[in-house]
């Protein structure tokens, strides 16, 4: 066997361990009595599981599912959604009960403070119901119902929390995908390569998650130490000149080097690109392509029509989708996209709500996370990102992004209410921080890492994509690197064609000369 | 007195070399052009692993040949001659007045002043700029993580592209050289059987008579 056979090997029993592990305990859940209930509240099963897990809670409550704070070793920068503005909803600040639905706790009401300043507590099960019928509600801070309520015309019943807890297990791809397929506020809305057509599929849009491929879990590769998760959009690893995990070894193996090693393909040539495009560049070539749309625009700046009857305006497309909606403004979709590529470094400047914009803005555009990364700094790949298109609300006076109180039943809410003065006014003034009371809006563009929904090997972007002269070629827009099959010199070209068809001419017409003569000498 | 004989000039070997080259010359012109972006008859990948390979035969077949060229003493072929301006001029002018050729193909001197320059020229300047840079092109990861690396590929794609147009060129010509024979297949025939009528003085066909020295009809 070739050591890379031996390495392939050696990396299906890695990952085939962890899913064996998966399947396999020596502890049935529904057979222990402090699960069975009844639970008057989701925080009561919390408590149940803490009567064995005795340090389970304290270790989630290290981890940035429940912190949603952490700092970038690279920049310095203190992140987490709290103080990180984004192209979709803006800010989750004085919208809490919905935004912090998706945390994993229950009860945080108030994002000024932390999770536990609020009261909140750990939400075991929003990561470990192995019954699918657990399922926390939007808008009530992280809490599942708990009777029946009336959403959307439909009457929705509160799940059994007794049936929940019995089936307890490892996170399944449905647990992670409640709350990560579902950001920016829907199915496949943020990321591009995150949508519940990962739930269950089919091996060409995901060659590690499909059941007939390796059937990976999430946390397969996005291995958990201690509750903290591996593998981060706010510090990517960029380049991992670590490659192969083994167990016991770094506990990382959030990236594709983990398991395929540094060298993965047979043929030299490919393996010499590694150094410099990341393998997601090839081996995704389209994102979202599991039938669920993703957004690319979201224009703020529309927002708040109504129609003649003073109603708020919903205009859907021909394929269901909402392209212009009162409280959010204009959209639009993408389905199959391919990917806009960058020098990445794994750094990524993002924007604070009270980031100065000045140095973010080019061409009146505004960079809401800047990516970083260059051809010649040593450190870089090129990697597929979802370039996402915003106009979003900001204070054109003291240059800073706003908060947008979109979420809640008060007179200032700009869902219910469509006014922006009152919305900004009243979000800025909750998050304390000082606004002009003037509001402009400002095109944005934020950039999503592209790494799921890897296909199949045979499915990878041909080499032609790149090495080609086509404007259209994927890295058409890339400067700053000589590609062959793109680049050359327009001098040497000219000069060498002339010498080519020079002497192409030369000789057709000695040639002829030659035929034309000789039948001179003859006659 | 001498006789005009069919001799065998062109050994299996030098055969073999001389088509195999060609062969393998063409391809990597033609892999080469699709490489740079000039036409897209091959998928980028697939000329890459023609152009690699070919490449590699090709090195193999020059290493050979520079050998067999030691051993057997054929290199003294390729020295410089006097003459060049009159073979030049006779080409450009004479032969389309029906001149005769201003060089006696002979035993051995099988090419005249103006054919041991440009097969110099091939072997010394056109050769070695190709592989040369071709190689240091295909092993661009062994010094990719040198600062100068960007630069450097830049101009070994460069220098390997301009020493292809002129590979090209050379080639252009020389096909056409090959018709200005006493027909316009003669020369080719001649690479094809290896034998060519060449005038022997009594003394000679003697010698190859008697030693074998080369095959002779
Ligand atoms: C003799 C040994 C040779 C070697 C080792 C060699 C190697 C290479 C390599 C590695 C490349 C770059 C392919 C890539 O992108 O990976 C290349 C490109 C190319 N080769 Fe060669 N080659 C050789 C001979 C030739 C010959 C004989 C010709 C033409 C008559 C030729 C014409 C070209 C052209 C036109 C390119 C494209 C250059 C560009 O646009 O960057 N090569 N060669």
């Amino acid at each position: 066997m070739s050591p890379r056979t031996v390495l392939r090997v050696v990396a299906f029993l890695v990952a085939s361990s962890a899913i064996a592990a998966a399947v396999a305990g020596t502890a049935d859940h529904s057979r222990f009595d402090v699960l069975k209930g009844p639970f008057a509240t989701a925080e009561d099963v919390t408590k149940a599981c803490s009567t064995c897990h005795t340090e389970a809670a304290g270790e989630v409550k290290k981890s940035i599912h429940w912190t949603w704070d952490g700092t970038n070793s690279f920049t310095g920068q203190r992140l987490g959604k709290p103080r990180i503005m984004n192209s979709f909803c803006g800010s989750p600040i004085s919208n809490e009960p919905r935004c912090t639905s998706c945390h994993a706790g229950y009860g945080w009401t108030d994002l000024r403070k932390t999770p536990e300043e609020n009261g909140a507590t750990v939400d075991c099960l929003a990561c470990h119901d192995g019954s699918g019928t657990y399922k926390k509600t939007a808008t009530d801070a992280g809490h599942p119902l708990y009777s029946p309520r009336v959403i959307g015309g439909v009457t929705v019943e509160p799940p059994d929390l007794a049936k929940a807890a019995m089936s307890v297990g490892p996170s399944q791809r449905e647990n992670c995908g409640a709350c990560h397929f579902n950001g920016g506020g829907g199915d496949g809305v943020k990321h591009g390569d995150l949508d519940s057509s990962l739930t269950d599929p089919p091996r060409d849009l995901d060659v590690h998650m499909a059941a007939d491929g390796a059937n990976m879990a999430c946390s397969t590769c996005h291995t958990f130490n201690a509750h903290i998760p591996s593998g981060s959009r706010y510090m990517t690893t960029a380049v991992d000149p670590h490659g192969l995990d083994l167990p016991h070894d770094d506990h990382n193996r959030a990236t594709c080097e983990s398991c395929h090693g540094t060298a993965p393909h047979a043929e030299a040539k490919i393996n010499d690109h590694t150094d410099r495009v990341a393998c997601q560049s090839c081996h995704i070539s389209e994102f979202a392509r599991g039938g669920v749309a993703t957004k690319t625009l979201w224009d703020w700046s529309t927002a708040g029509r109504k129609d003649a009857d003073g109603k708020p305006v919903y205009i859907k497309d021909e394929h269901g989708h909402l392209v212009y909606s009162a409280e959010k403004g204009d959209f639009a979709y993408g389905e199959n996209v391919r990917p806009t590529y960058l020098w990445y470094n794994g750094e990524i400047e993002q924007t604070a709500v009270t980031d100065k914009l000045d140095d973010k803005i080019k061409d009146d555009i505004l960079t809401l996370n800047r990516i970083g990364g260059s051809p010649t700094d040593g450190k870089s790949r090129i990697w597929p990102f979802k370039e996402m298109k915003g106009k979003q609300p900001y204070d054109p006076e003291l240059n800073t992004l706003v908060v947008n109180h979109v979420f809640g039943k008060d007179d200032s809410a700009f869902w219910t209410n469509f006014d922006y003065p009152k919305a900004i006014a009243f979000g800025m003034n909750y998050a304390g921080l000082p606004w002009s009371g003037k509001i402009g809006f400002i095109e944005t563009r934020m950039y999503w890492p592209i790494t799921h929904m890897v296909a199949p090997k045979e499915k990878a972007v041909p080499c032609s994509d790149c090495h080609t002269r086509d404007p259209e070629g994927r890295l058409a827009g890339l400067g700053g690197f000589y590609m062959p099959g793109r680049d050359g010199s327009r001098l040497l070209d000219i000069v060498g064609y002339l010498a080519l068809f020079g002497a192409l001419f030369g000789v057709v017409v000695h040639g002829a000369l030659r035929i034309i003569l000789s039948r001179g000498h003859r006659s | 007195m001498s006789h005009k004989r069919e001799v065998m000039i062109y050994t299996r070997y030098e055969r073999f070399w001389h088509w195999s080259q060609a062969v393998l010359v063409f391809t990597l012109f033609f892999t080469g052009l699709a490489i740079h972006g000039t036409h897209d008859l091959v998928p980028f990948g697939l000329a890459v692993k023609i152009h690699t390979n070919a490449a590699l035969l090709l090195i193999a077949l020059w290493v050979f040949t520079t050998f067999w060229n030691f051993t057997t003493g054929q290199w003294r072929q390729y020295l410089f001659k006097k003459g060049v301006f009159r073979v030049i001029r006779f080409y450009a002018w004479g032969i389309l007045f029906g001149e005769p050729h201003p060089y006696k193909k002979s035993l051995q001197r099988k090419q005249n002043a103006l054919q041991s320059l440009a097969y110099m020229t091939f072997m010394t300047l056109i050769g070695p700029a190709l592989w040369s840079t071709g190689i240091a092109y295909l092993l661009y990861n062994s010094w990719s993580h040198y600062a100068w690396s960007g630069t450097g590929i830049w101009a070994v794609a460069l220098l390997h592209t301009a020493a292809a147009f002129a590979m090209g060129a050379f080639v252009v010509v020389h096909v056409y050289m090959t018709t200005t024979g006493k027909t316009p297949l003669h020369y080719v025939r001649t690479m094809v059987t290896g034998y060519d009528s060449i005038e022997l003085t009594e003394v000679e066909e003697a010698y190859i008579e008697e030693t074998k020295s080369t095959e002779m009809r």
